[in-house]
Parts: C-alpha cells; structure tokens; sequence
C-alpha cells in the first residue's frame, strides 16, 4: 500500500449552492476529471429558500479534497463548500428492505429483529414488508445480513446525509459573506431569503 | 424588426416595450459595449442575424469561415483590446465547432461570450435536425454556461454573462438561446448591466497580514526573485507591477502570456521561463531564496519536475483565484487577491533595493546562452536561414510596436523567446492549450482589438493548414493582417522531440504544404516567397509597408532546433543548452 492510499480517509464534502438545472454535472465534471470516484451523492434544499446543499462523500487525502473543494467553490453558482471527516459530522443513511411476508412471519420474531435492528416496519402487505432503518453504513450492512437468509427481495440505501458539527448554520454565513464582500447593489442584502423575487433567472 | 431603433439602445427604455428576444440580445450587446461580433450564421440563429440585418450601423459583424476562426478571432480581439470577444454560432455543429476555442479560452482566462443558437424548445432531447446538448458538451471547457428557451431571460442572462466573462479571473462564457426564445416577442424594460452575483465572488478579500508577511520575508531575501504570468496583463496592472519591480530592484522573469507586462529590454526583466525559456531564469528558480510569483498558475511547462521545483525557496504566490494557490506548488505566503491591489500594497512595504550582484548572476547565464545558443540562431553562418534571424530581422523593422500572434510549435517558441515587446498586449497566442490553427483567425481579431497596431501572425506550415480559409475573412472584411509562414516542411516541435527521444524515428511530420503564395494569391492577398537571406530585410520592409494583408512564406532549415530546453520529467536546472 502506498503512502497516498494510507493517507486517504472518508470525506463529507458540504456544498451550498443556488438552485440551478445542470450545476449537478458541473460539480460532477470536477471529481471525474480527476478520475475520484463519489461514493455518495445527497443534494436538496437547505434550510434557506432557493439554496442547495450537496453531501458528497469520496475516499481521498485531505490535500486532493483541500484542492477539490477550492475547485468547487470556483463555480459561479456556488457559495460556499467545506469538507469534513466523519468525526467532525453527525451523518445518518437511510435504508430500505424489501421482504415476504409471509416468511419473515413464519421464521423470524420480528419484534426481536426491529428492536435489536433499530428499524421499523414501513409497509405490512400479504406479500411482502418493508423495513426501514437510518444508521451508519455498518448498522444498515448488519439488517441486510440478518435478511438475507429469509430472502430479501430488494434493497435500497440512501446517499449519506451530514450535519456539521462545528457550525452554526449557513444562513448566518451567508450574511457575513454579504456584509463583507457585498456587491455594487447593496439593496440584495435585504432580500435574501425571498429567492426568484430577487435573484431570477 | 418590430420596433423603430431609435426607440431603443442606450439609455435604456422607461416604458416597456415589445421586442423579440433577438433584438433584446443585440440591445445588450450595445449596452455592453460590444462593437465587433465575430459569427457565421445558420438555421437555428437565423432570427438574431435576421435582427442583426437591421444593427449594421451599430454592430460590426465579420463573417468567419468556420466557427473555430469565430472563436479565436474573438480571442484575439479579447487579447488585445482587453474587452470581451463576442461570438455567434448556430446550433449543432455551429456549436461544437466552437469548444477548441472554449477550451483554450478558459485555460488561458480569456473573457469571451459565444452565443449559439439552439432548436426549438419543444424539440430540445429529440435528436432534432443541428440538435446537440450543447450546455453539457461546453460544460467542462467554460466558466459559465446557460440555456434560454424563454426571451424574457435574456436581458438578465446577457448580462450575467457579460460580469462572469470579465470579472475576476476571466473565461468563456456561452449562452445557448433556442429559436423560439429568439423570436419569441417580450416586453423590454431595457438592460441594466450585472454587477453582483450572490453566489459569486470574482475577487477574494485582501488579507493585510499576509501582504505584511509578504513584504518581511523580501525584504530578508537575499536572491529573491519574481515570476510574473498573464494575470498581471489580465488585472491591467503592469503600472503597479512595474513599481514593485523597481523598487524592489528583483530580478523578473516571464511565462509565455505573461510577455510584455514590461518592456523585453527592461534591466530587470531576466527572460522566458519555462520549456524553452531562458537558461538564467530557468536554472536560478532552483538557487533563489524568496520566489515571488505575480498572476501565473505553476503550468508544468514552466516547473518542470514539481518535485525538484524551487525547493530551496519560500514562495509568495499572488493571484486572484484561490484555487491556484497550493494548486502545484506549495506557498509560504498566499496573498489571495486583484493585483492590481495587492501590488500597491505589497510596494509600500518593500525597502528600496538594489540587487545588483545577484541580477548578474541571470546577466552571466545569458552571456553562456547566447554564446551557446542565440549567437547561431539569430546571426546563423548554414545556408538557411533561421525562424530566429527571421524574428530578429522583424525586431529592426518593427522595433517591438508590433503585436505578434503567433501559432503553436517550434515558430511560437522562437516568437516568443526573441521576439521584443515594448507594450502590453502585445503578444497573443495560444499558451495553454496549445492550438494549431490559432494564430490566423486570433490574429483577424486582435486587429479589431487594436486597430491602430500593426499585427503580425507568425505561424509554422503545419498551423497555417488547419485554418487557413480565414484567408477569405480577411479577403472579404478587407482585414490589415501581415503573415509570415516559417516553413521548415515539418511539423517541427514533434520532429524535434522525435530526434531527441525517438532515436529520429520521424513517424508522419513529414508536411507538404500547397503553394501558400499562390493560395493568398487565390484570396486576393499579396505575398512573396522567400528563400535567401538576402531577400530578408526587404522583404520584411514590403510585408509591413503594404496596404492591407501580406503573406510572406519565409523558407527556412528543415531540422533546427528550439534550445535550450527543459526536457519532459526533468527539473528546470536541468535545462540543456544543446
């Protein structure tokens, strides 16, 4: 193993963006350019109107992801990316798991499986049951385990979702960006939150 | 054409009023100041010419011969004037046509806005008649992009586009408009040019300690020495640079985008670095203590070996796109910011100093490269002649006032090693990238661009062939460009690396080449070849004492070298001299 493998570590990749058809591929062209693969992609909407926020999580060293990032936030639609460890986010994945009911009520005790398993029973149909559990990667790799042998039907995991430990949000951020860096057209900076009146396109 | 002219174009309209999106898009273009749009037209364009019919008088069109000449004569036109290139295309391979230029825009930071055409709404995804998924194919190789499909866009879109291309670092910019969109009829309120994007930051803030760290660690340095790249031309501070650079008394050396920042004979500016830079700058980047590199990005063509790079140095790198910093080589100082803020800054704090024995050091490795080196290749004694002798020959006649355009091969290194450069803007070529076939059509724009200037294009026999129906642009648009082909009947950088690496294994360099004087001919263009050095001086004198466009075709020797040269994988102190 080289040095650079024993560097490389899980990062949490946070990006904020404005809310713009083909940034996706933008953001995307960066890590495959590169040819780094993304492990886990999450985007949707953040706690402040019309902004994005990305969760990407690839298998890199700190100074490709440090690079990587700046790369990112050169993207005119983006306002701020940051990248973590796993220690410095609290990170959950959702996962679903397909099953027949009858087997599953025939040979398992199900109140014992979604106890010890932390999951729920989403739907109960005749033929089939789906359980849901959110966890780490290896709390929702333990369900499939115990599934597999009642013949799990399907099975599906969610991209990884993060929150940052040591921050305090980004709305705040955000009106510091303005304050400090605020543009020619100072009058934007009361309407921040009211998205396509302000900032159409 | 829906409405009276003159109730439009600046000031902008109080009332709304009903226009199509096309003539909103040329609207903005005259508000944006654009004079000159560089275009070829087609199906899916055919509204905004058929609005351009009507702007004759206020919008100067040059019709290209391919799109690529599109793109690059308004990189040209970019490079000299210091506004943006603007360029129409249709959809489709109009399109597609376009992305060498893009992409050698975006890697050289040059502000461009190309505007294409695009099916019709309805038809976007259904493999339409010239439908190509242009906004993903130009997403890699632009710093902005974007689709209209509604006109009522296109005030705002314009003019975002415009702000991106120029501000901060620059780059290309496309904005797709499909046809319906250009038809489509809206209310105008006029256009108002963008000056901030929430989410966009052309300029970092300027951190004052570390200016101050900055100015400490030069004011200890024994050898400093200063790098100075393009961005130095792009952020118009060569006033600010040369003040630092005089003060300070360090020497400065230049990558290939960065010449002409300061005058080629001023006594501190040590050479070219870089592959087939200098052998001074080159080989003192290993010994310096301090180096100070102004608006240049580390391109590998100028470290060589990364691992071998300036090791022994401390490095203030400023620039104004942070992603550069600690991008390929580690900075002790970063001083994020416009330089043409932070140089003033940086100037006050450095003492006033004079390095004079170390500036000697670079004046004893250029007396050992001219005597290995540039001795031959600007007086050669062989029979033929050299791409040097010719360039020094232009040197005499022009006396560094002449913008040189040039190609890319052995001619673009040899341009650019000896040509002089008294002003800004003044040398434009393809330095990222590397594209053949860029000097003629960038060099049609760059007369646009300084239309009082004389423009030179220098280009290999290679380069020449793979735009050279842009001679018909400059026929039709009656364009003041003087041409000189350096033909050695090679493609000569490839051959040269196969000499040095490929035991001579000459694998297809061989290029025959048409008649080219007979071609220019054919175009209505005048032109002499030359193959004595005798002929040189006077036909030099008759190239830039013509009226109009000029082709000369200098013969010259089939397998010369460009030397010195940093070889692939090498480290820059390992640059040979033969």
């Amino acid at each position: 193993m080289s040095n650079q493998d024993i560097e490389k570590q899980e990062f949490n990749i946070t990006v904020y963006t404005e809310n713009q058809i083909g940034l996706l591929s933008r953001i995307a062209i960066i890590f495959s350019r590169r040819k780094i693969n993304i492990e886990s992609l999450n985007t949707s909407p953040s706690e402040i109107d019309k902004i994005h926020r990305f969760n990407i999580v690839i298998t890199e060293s700190e100074e490709v992801v440090r690079k990587l990032v700046r790369q990112i936030e050169k993207q005119v639609e983006v306002l701020k990316a940051y990248y973590h460890t796993n220690e410095d986010v609290i990170w959950q994945e959702l996962a679903l798991y397909k099953v027949s009911t009858d087997v599953i009520a025939e040979k398992v005790s199900v109140e014992r499986l979604l106890r010890e398993n932390g999951a729920r029973a989403v739907v109960i149909r005749k033929d089939y049951t789906v359980f849901e559990t959110t966890g780490h990667r290896e709390e929702t790799d333990n369900l499939i385990n115990i599934l597999q042998p009642y013949g799990l039907i399907e099975f599906v995991r969610s991209a990884r979702v993060a929150i940052i430990k040591d921050s305090d949000g980004f709305n705040r951020k955000l009106r510091e960006f303005e304050r400090l860096e605020p543009g020619e057209d100072v009058i934007e900076n009361e309407y921040l939150n009211q998205g396509e009146k302000v900032f159409t396109m | 054409m829906e409405v009276a002219q003159e109730t439009l174009t600046t000031p902008a309209p109080k009332t709304a009023v009903e226009v199509s999106g096309s003539v909103a898009l040329l609207e903005a273009l005259i508000v944006e100041g654009v004079d000159t749009i560089f275009g070829y037209p087609g199906g899916a364009i055919m509204p905004i010419y058929d609005a351009l019919f009507d702007y004759n008088d206020k919008l100067n069109h040059i019709l290209v011969r391919h799109e690529q000449g599109g793109i690059h004569a308004g990189q040209g036109y970019a490079r000299t004037s210091g506004k943006v290139g603007v360029v129409f295309a249709t959809s489709g391979p109009g399109a597609t046509n376009l992305v060498t230029g893009l992409a050698d825009a975006q890697i050289d930071s040059t502000p461009v806005v190309c505007i294409t055409g695009q099916v019709f709404a309805h038809l976007l995804g259904t493999d339409a008649f010239q439908e190509t998924d242009v906004i993903n194919i130009t997403t890699p190789v632009t710093k902005w992009n974007y689709q209209v499909t509604d006109a009522n866009e296109i005030p705002e879109v314009i003019a975002k586009a415009f702000y991106i291309a120029k501000s901060g670092r620059p780059g290309p910019v496309l904005i797709d408009i499909t046809k319906n969109a250009q038809i489509q009829k809206f209310n105008f309120e006029g256009y108002t040019p963008c000056n901030h994007i929430r989410s966009y930051r052309p300029k970092p803030i300027v951190r004052p300690q570390y200016v101050e760290e900055a100015a400490a660690l030069i004011n200890q340095a024994k050898k400093p020495f200063i790098i100075w790249g393009q961005g130095v031309i792009l952020g118009s501070a060569e006033q600010e640079f040369k003040a630092f650079v005089e003060k300070s008394g360090i020497p400065a050396a230049w990558t290939v985008l960065g010449a002409g920042a300061i005058p080629t004979d001023h006594p501190q500016n040590v050479g070219m670095l870089g592959m087939h830079g200098n052998y001074g700058p080159n080989v003192l980047t290993n010994e310096c203590d301090v180096l100070i590199a102004i608006g240049m990005r580390f391109d590998d063509r100028v470290t060589g070996r990364l691992d071998k790079y300036a090791k022994q140095a401390k490095v203030v790198h400023l620039d104004i796109d942070p992603a550069e910093i600690d991008k390929n080589v580690k900075s002790t100082v970063p001083v994020w910011g416009d330089c043409k803020e932070t140089l003033p800054m940086l100037t006050k704090l450095v003492e006033e100093k004079q390095h004079t024995d170390w500036l000697n050091t670079f004046n004893e490795y250029t007396r050992k490269e001219v005597e290995a080196v540039i001795h031959d290749e600007l007086n050669p004694t062989t029979p033929e002649m050299t791409m040097g002798e010719v360039i020094k020959q232009l040197n005499e006649i022009t006396k560094g006032e002449a913008i040189i355009v040039t190609d890319v091969g052995q001619h673009q290194m040899v341009a650019c090693r000896y040509a002089k450069f008294n002003n800004t803007r003044s040398n434009v070529t393809s330095g990222g990238l590397g594209t053949m076939g860029f000097a003629l059509p960038a060099a049609i724009g760059a007369k646009f661009g300084a239309k009082d200037r004389t423009v030179v294009a220098i280009i290999g026999d290679g380069g020449f062939q793979m735009t050279l129906q842009e001679l018909g642009t400059i026929m039709q648009s009656g364009i003041d460009v003087k041409i000189i082909i350096l033909n050695n009947r090679f493609l000569g950088m490839v051959r040269q690396w196969q000499e040095l690496f490929n035991e001579r294994r000459y694998s297809f360099v061989d290029i025959q080449s048409p008649d080219f004087v007979t071609l220019a001919s054919a175009y209505n263009i005048p032109g002499k070849r030359i193959d004595d050095r005798t002929d040189l001086p006077n036909a030099i004198n008759e190239l830039l004492s013509t009226k109009g466009s000029y082709l000369l075709e200098v013969m010259v020797t089939k397998e010369n070298n460009v030397f010195p040269m940093v070889p692939q994988g090498c480290s820059v102190a390992e640059i040979r001299l033969k």
